[in-house]
């Protein structure tokens, strides 16, 4: 049966994850992100994230190019608006089926080499796809201005049910407007992130994921016993290669541009901070690190001197200056600093990342009262 | 492990939380129904506007101007310092009170220079801050994109330093504005000079920065030049921030050409500029001819970077703060006085941008965006320091004298770096609006 194995704590769990994403618009408010743009941002790089631990966190393989993946999936999603229809459904399977087999030729080639030279073939490709979409091409692509849509589409599927309006349509789930900024964008991707959390959910419990930790522990030792080790990791490969698919439609779905950019090494580099900055081989650790990430890179980023003031008001005015010069240093276009600092505490000091740091918390609060033991850590994964 | 089994009870209870947590945001959901109102219209005593620079990337020198300019802007708005622009503009319904009695506020955003960055915080500055209008930025690309989200949001978008056609071409959109001049409008002013200084007889080569921007420009210069009897040898694009342009400039050696034409800007083309003399190519003899180097799109800020580079350069330029109208050493007076430097032209449009924004809404006498953008479209105005200046209905183009500039021989301090070669007229550059295409769409209201 489907849902044989999984434990009453794991449903706890996904009761509760259910309930504190779609309950961000109020639990966000107080730290000032309840807005469904960078909400929308959470929950897709949140799926993204989820989807690189499942390859990254069990198997240990450290893909350095998936963001090509979410860059195919965008683009697919795209023209599936531009060429059939505005509704999402459709550009998400479309999306999903091109990053599905996208992610099967790369991952043929690439997972025959392991380590850092797997790394370095993911990378090669991902940065081929970034350049071929920047300049080669254009005519798919739009090069840096990126793929738009336009009155000029030809939205068969659409066009059957009437003639469009005047303004460019807007990307809708059966009349219900996705882009355009508001909840309904949230909501969606909220409902994709929870359903993509329960399958990762249940790989992680499955004698699948059994074997892909296995591969990651010792996958000579595998190889003896008799196991074919390549299909399961082109497997994992290649749900992960959909996850971020669905992750880049649902950002062209809720944002109908896609640019080159997001295809760019530097994308790639941002999916593996998040998955080891929250806990690399965790559940909801990667979900947490792209929060973390988004939250700086939108909210921190737009601190200026006038809000630190507003901040330290209560010191006297001749400590306040020099207080908000030093943290303006860390703030507005210094949050990448900020970040930097933030995930060098982390790897130090933290290496399974914010989940060990929860862990320990946990484990610190519920100390038997003779108080002697030092704490027992949990599974720790190291940032390989 | 226990298996999870769900009671009745269980289920309603679960049924209950997550109805609470699905209506909740219905609360946060303003004015859903309301008439005659747009996305953010003030309720307090303030009107937020969103200044979307680039703070980071290869335009960061021009983003961190921009800001200056719009902070000044609202300095002014609001009866601060010597009012600047305000006092010179004609005609002008700004009291210098604010706008329509409520006083300006701002939020600022860093666009890094890419589409998604840049939208992100057009997102952010809309839905959490409240902005009525977005304003700033430094390339094209990014203009085109902020300038499509605006008109999906109803939100007034007027475009800062922004140089391709596209962006009120192929591109436009009612809910957005440019004021500067573009990449068309450059190879009309420059071409004669060009014919007058290099001759009729020339073979040239391009670099490109490889987006719209570069895209657009490297094609009406092109038009233009092959017009005076000029030949294109090549035009090679080159990515956005590369960096090293050495790969690109030692193919120009062998082409046989014996003009380059630089279509880059911001530290892309201080650092092409500079390889290009680094290699010796102002100093080279083609085809019997002095080797020549051409930058269409010149600013300030590129002369200061580039340095002795720039010496002897042509260009064409929005403005420059050594223009002798009253309503140009206003500006750069205020501007001088509070920052210790010279306005640059990206600083000039986004400043002007701003005060015509408020302008329109004074006018408007309400913020009401579709009001807003009707009393934009066809204003005629003067004393902003580019002469008589009308903005478009048919495409939002400003149209108003252009400059061709050169690079000076030998300058007096490090801002006095360009000299005025030309004043080109507005009606020289006044070109058919259906030229580009394009559709501007609707401007009903939206709710957000």
């Amino acid at each position: 049966m489907m849902f044989a194995n999984l434990s009453r704590n794991d449903w706890l769990l996904l009761v509760g994850f259910s309930v504190v994403v779609l309950a961000g618009p109020i639990i966000l408010q107080p730290l000032g992100a309840a807005y469904p743009a960078l909400m929308q941002k959470f929950c897709i790089y949140g799926i993204f994230a989820l989807g690189f631990n499942i390859l990254f966190g069990l198997t240990g393989y450290l893909s350095f190019g998936h963001a090509a993946f979410l860059g195919v999936g965008s683009y697919a999603a795209m023209w599936s608006f531009k060429l059939f229809t505005m509704n999402v459904i459709p550009a998400i399977l479309f999306a999903m089926v091109f990053a599905c087999l996208f992610a099967l030729i790369i991952g043929y080639v690439s997972l025959r080499r392991s380590g850092i030279y797997f790394s370095i073939l993911t990378l090669a490709f991902a940065q081929m796809s970034y350049n071929l979409a920047y300049s080669v091409l254009t005519p798919l692509t739009n090069g840096e201005t990126g793929l738009q849509l336009s009155r000029q589409d030809p939205r068969v599927i659409d066009a059957m049910f009437g003639s469009p309006g005047p303004g460019l349509p807007r990307a809708s789930l059966f009349g219900v407007d996705i882009s355009g900024g508001g909840y309904p964008g949230f909501y969606l991707c909220a409902v994709a992130l929870i359903v993509c959390f329960f399958f990762a959910m249940r790989i992680f419990r499955s004698p699948f994921g059994m074997m892909l930790r296995g591969i990651k522990s010792n996958q000579n030792r595998m190889r003896y016993t008799g196991f074919n080790t390549r299909p399961y990791l082109l497997s994992a490969f290649v749900i992960s290669g959909l996850y971020a698919g669905l992750a880049g439609a649902l950002m062209a779905a809720t944002d109908p541009l896609v640019g080159a950019e997001r295809m760019q090494w530097t994308a790639s580099g941002e999916v593996v901070l998040m998955t080891i900055l929250g806990g690399a081989g965790t559940l909801v650790g990667p979900i947490l690190g792209a929060g973390v990430i988004k939250y700086f890179e939108n909210i921190f980023s737009s601190f200026s001197d006038r809000t630190l003031h507003g901040f330290f008001s209560f010191l006297p005015e001749s400590l306040q200056d020099p207080v908000v010069s030093f943290f303006s240093l860390f703030v507005g276009d210094g949050w990448n600093l900020t970040l930097g600092v933030v995930f060098m505490l982390i790897v130090i000091f933290l290496p399974g990342g914010i989940m060990e740091g929860l862990r320990r918390a946990w484990n610190l609060v519920n100390r038997k009262g003779d108080g002697g033991d030092a704490v027992p850590v949990g599974q720790t994964q190291p940032a390989e | 492990m226990s298996k999870f089994i769900m009671t009745r009870r269980g289920l309603i209870k679960a049924g209950a939380v997550s109805g609470v947590a699905l209506a909740a945001p219905m609360h946060f959901v303003r004015n859903a129904f309301a008439q005659d109102t747009s996305c953010n219209m003030p309720t307090g005593d303030t009107v937020t506007f969103g200044w979307n620079v680039p703070q980071t990337g290869p335009y960061a020198d021009e983003g961190a101007d921009e800001l200056r300019a719009f902070q000044l802007a609202v300095k002014h708005l609001n009866g601060e310092g010597d009012g600047g622009m305000i006092q010179t503009m004609k005609p002008t319904a700004l009291k210098g009170n604010g706008i329509l009695g409520k006083k300006v506020a701002y939020v600022t955003g860093d666009t890094q220079t890419k589409s998604d960055a840049a939208r992100d915080s057009a997102k952010r500055m809309v839905e959490k801050d409240g902005a009525i209008m977005i304003s700033g930025g430094s390339s094209s690309g990014v203009a085109v994109a902020v300038q499509s989200l605006c008109q999906d949001m109803g939100i007034v978008f007027m475009a800062g330093l922004t140089h391709s056609n596209d962006t009120t071409g192929k591109d436009k959109k009612r809910y957005g504005f440019r004021h500067f001049f573009n990449a068309y409008q450059s190879g009309i002013a420059l071409a004669p000079v060009l014919a007058d200084e290099y001759g009729k007889d020339r073979k040239a080569y391009h670099l490109t920065a490889d987006y719209t921007w570069g895209w657009t420009q490297e094609e009406s210069i092109k038009n233009a030049t092959e017009e005076l009897g000029w030949s294109t040898v090549a035009a090679v694009r080159t990515p956005l921030g590369a960096g090293d342009f050495s790969q690109y400039i030692t193919p120009v050696l062998n082409s046989g050409a014996d003009v380059l034409i630089l279509n880059h800007y911001g530290k892309d083309m201080v650092n092409s500029l500079t390889q290009a003399v680094q290699f010796g190519l102002r100093d080279k003899e083609v085809n019997g001819k002095k080797f020549e180097v051409v930058v269409p799109l010149f600013s300030e800020l590129m002369a200061q970077g580039a340095g002795d580079a720039v010496k002897g350069i042509l260009g064409t330029a929005n403005w420059d703060w050594k223009l002798e109208d009253e309503a140009t050493k206003a500006f750069t007076k205020s501007f001088g006085q509070e920052y210790g430097a010279p306005p640059s032209q990206a600083a000039h449009t986004c400043y002007v941008q701003a005060l015509l924004y408020a302008d329109a809404c004074e006018r408007a006498g309400t913020f009401f965006a579709p009001a807003v953008i009707e009393a934009l479209e066809g204003f005629e105005f003067d004393g902003m320091g580019n002469g008589k200046t009308l903005y478009r209905a048919e495409d939002h183009q400003c149209f108003k004298t252009a400059l061709v500039v050169r690079g000076k021989e030998n300058p007096k301090d490090k801002y006095d770096l360009m000299e005025i070669v030309r004043e080109v007229p507005r009606e020289e550059l006044t070109y058919d609006a259906s030229i580009f295409g394009g559709d501007l769409g609707p401007s009903d209201a939206k709710q957000c």
